[in-house]
């Protein structure tokens, strides 16, 4: 009946079934999936754009062009491009320190950095207040010297910094600590200066998924929301970022626009699904999305 | 003799000193915190700059949380978080984090088994999906969220008839909070699923298990510490939430109210002090879950490199 040795493609198949299930619970299995998915995934990804572009997209444009919302943009921008660059530099940093020595305290230093992760968002903010608010530690110095940091830019970029801090760092750790120290051992070895170190072996070897780490961090940042609501103050066309600009006209029932500004958010959030997608295929490595303290903390690579 | 003994190095130091020539002011520093000499450079700056920034972004801000707690006294402090405004709140934050974990617990690992194992049409632009909830911005969320689940919208009208609401009511803060916990679950199972070992399973078949008993006896066991991981980061990720609920949730005190929306209220009528102490207990609770993370995880970790 069935020879044990694998000699025809019927017995390959018989082999196979082994280890899958009937036709009927795959498809059945699939359309859960899938079903939980179009409910939880599909429609509100739909439901963006279609709510946005309800009024047709004339409306669409305009309420991109409104200058609110123009302003909304341009401190997201700002806020981004003095956070991000940052959390990059701190990213490589600390990922060197990490991955390429063996030191005392290695697994607390990682801890720290996923902190931010672990934390409420309402929390990020609200240490901010206790620090630079009016009634905080350096409240009283900071308005008698006339600077503003709390409900206005200042603050927004330290929460957004403050959100963002792992980012980076999560994605070049376990990479690193995978590509080992040799390449670089030789190159100094050989005579290299450090710098020279850097930009010929360490950068081509993590270009990828520092990409990626500065696109998530990006993108993370561009969108945060809690913790920039706390410390931000809501002063329309001034310290509104975008998604604080959404609450507002979404607040004010202007449900078009509000989506209409969303929809560029999510825009955001979809391109940087796909950089994730072209980058594990560039280097087949996991990148770590929603996946707080695991690989890294642990050290172990797949 | 030795001519290093001579001025006083023993060989290691000065293997120690040729490995570090440009940190050889705090070459004693170095070689305690470094538990072996390497060649490579910039140690120091690195870690150096690593701890400063992380200081003054991280550690300090967060300090001046438990600084600013201490001020109240205990009782004042009890107060506060005893407060039946607070309990409401807590109880519909870790009631609705802990069912919305476990919803995605059930599906989050039907979605990675049929992405590891089964092929079919428009597999790989789902696989990259799932992680939307964690890339969307959490307001973006919350307002489509609401849409969608109002009476009028796309899918609470269908619910409406049968008397279900669910935005502005305790159902919406639980739609939220398993939108957003979605990825955790199905990103720790997936590459436990992908390294499973088919032979193994083969085996049972053989054996004559049949595919439910082969299930239950060999699958299940390996991916639980996975499972698990997924689900209490997915409960991690709910406890905090705050942009995706508070358009949905309806936000009515002792009703539908999450505690970091507590927090916020409070901020807005500047009572620092009970948003602080509020916010010392979240604090103590994603820190105590972190940790629980962190121990499920070496747990997980340590029954996979066991193989």
């Amino acid at each position: 009946m069935k020879s044990l040795s694998i000699t025809s493609t019927k017995d390959l198949l018989w082999k196979d079934s082994l280890t899958t299930e009937s036709p009927l619970i795959r498809r059945l299995l699939i359309g859960t999936a899938l079903l939980y998915l179009t409910f939880f995934l599909f429609i509100p990804l739909a439901a963006v754009f279609a709510e946005a572009l309800k009024d047709g997209i004339v409306a669409y444009v305009e309420s991109l062009l409104n200058e609110d919302a123009l302003a909304s943009i341009r401190l997201t921008l700002l806020v981004a491009a003095v956070a991000v660059p940052l959390n990059a530099l701190f990213g490589v940093a600390a990922a060197w320190a990490i991955a390429k020595f063996d030191f005392v305290g290695k697994q607390i230093l990682i801890t720290l950095i996923d902190m931010p992760l672990a934390v409420s968002p309402v929390i990020s903010g609200l240490i901010y207040v206790l620090l630079f608010g009016l009634q905080g530690w350096f409240g009283p110095w900071l308005a008698d010297h006339d600077i503003k940091i709390m409900f206005a830019l200042p603050g927004i970029v330290l929460a957004t910094i403050f959100v963002t801090v792992p980012f980076v760092a999560r994605e070049l750790i376990p990479l690193m600590q995978s590509q080992g120290r040799e390449e670089e051992e030789a190159a100094i070895t050989l005579g290299a200066s450090g710098w020279q170190m850097f930009v010929h072996i360490t950068l081509p070897n993590i270009k990828w998924s520092l990409l990626y780490g500065v696109i998530l961090c990006n993108a993370r940042a561009m969108g945060e929301f809690g913790a920039v609501s706390v410390v931000s103050g809501h002063i329309r066309g001034l310290t509104n970022t975008m998604p604080l600009h959404v609450e507002i006209l979404y607040n004010e029932y202007n449900a078009v626009s509000a989506f209409a500004v969303a929809s560029l958010l999510t825009l955001l959030a979809v391109v940087t699904l796909a950089v994730k997608a072209i980058v594990e295929r560039k280097t087949h490595f996991p990148t770590i999305v929603a996946d707080p303290m695991s690989e890294v903390q642990t050290g172990s690579i797949r | 003799m030795d001519h290093l003994t001579i001025i006083g190095w023993s060989r290691a130091e000065f293997i120690g000193y040729r490995c570090h020539p440009q940190l050889d002011t705090d070459k004693n520093l170095m070689n305690f915190i470094l538990k072996q000499p390497s060649v490579l450079p910039g140690f120091a700056l690195t870690l150096g700059f690593a701890l400063f920034y992380l200081s003054v972004i991280v550690l300090i801000p967060l300090s001046g949380l438990f600084v600013k707690t201490s001020t109240l006294s205990w009782e004042q402090f009890w107060n506060i978080v005893t407060n039946s405004r607070a309990v409401a709140s807590y109880q519909l934050t870790f009631g609705a984090s802990l069912v919305g974990s476990l919803i995605n617990g059930l599906f989050g690992s039907i979605i990675a088994w049929v992405l590891v194992r089964y092929r079919f049409p428009g597999r790989s632009i789902v696989d990259a999906l799932v992680d939307l909830p964690f890339a969307l911005p959490t307001a973006v969320a919350g307002i489509t969220l609401a849409a969608i689940y109002a009476s009028n919208g796309w899918i609470g009208r269908y619910l409406e008839p049968f008397g279900i609401k669910v935005a502005f009511t305790p159902l919406g803060v639980l739609v939220a909070l398993t939108f957003i916990g979605l990825p955790f679950v199905v990103r720790s199972v997936q590459p436990v699923l992908q390294d499973l070992d088919k032979e193994v399973e083969e085996a049972a078949t053989t054996l004559g298990a049949n595919r439910w008993q082969t299930f239950r006896a060999v699958i299940v066991p390996e991916l639980w510490p996975a499972l698990l991981t997924g689900i209490a980061m997915a409960f991690a990720r709910a406890v905090g939430e705050y942009g995706s609920v508070i358009f949905i949730a309806g936000n009515m005190p002792l009703k539908s109210e999450i505690t970091p929306l507590l927090i916020m209220t409070k901020l807005e009528q500047y009572d620092y002090a009970g948003a602080t102490a509020l916010g010392v207990v979240m604090l103590v609770a994603s820190f105590a879950l972190a940790l629980a993370i962190n121990l499920l995880q070496w747990w997980s970790n340590a029954r996979r490199s066991n193989q």
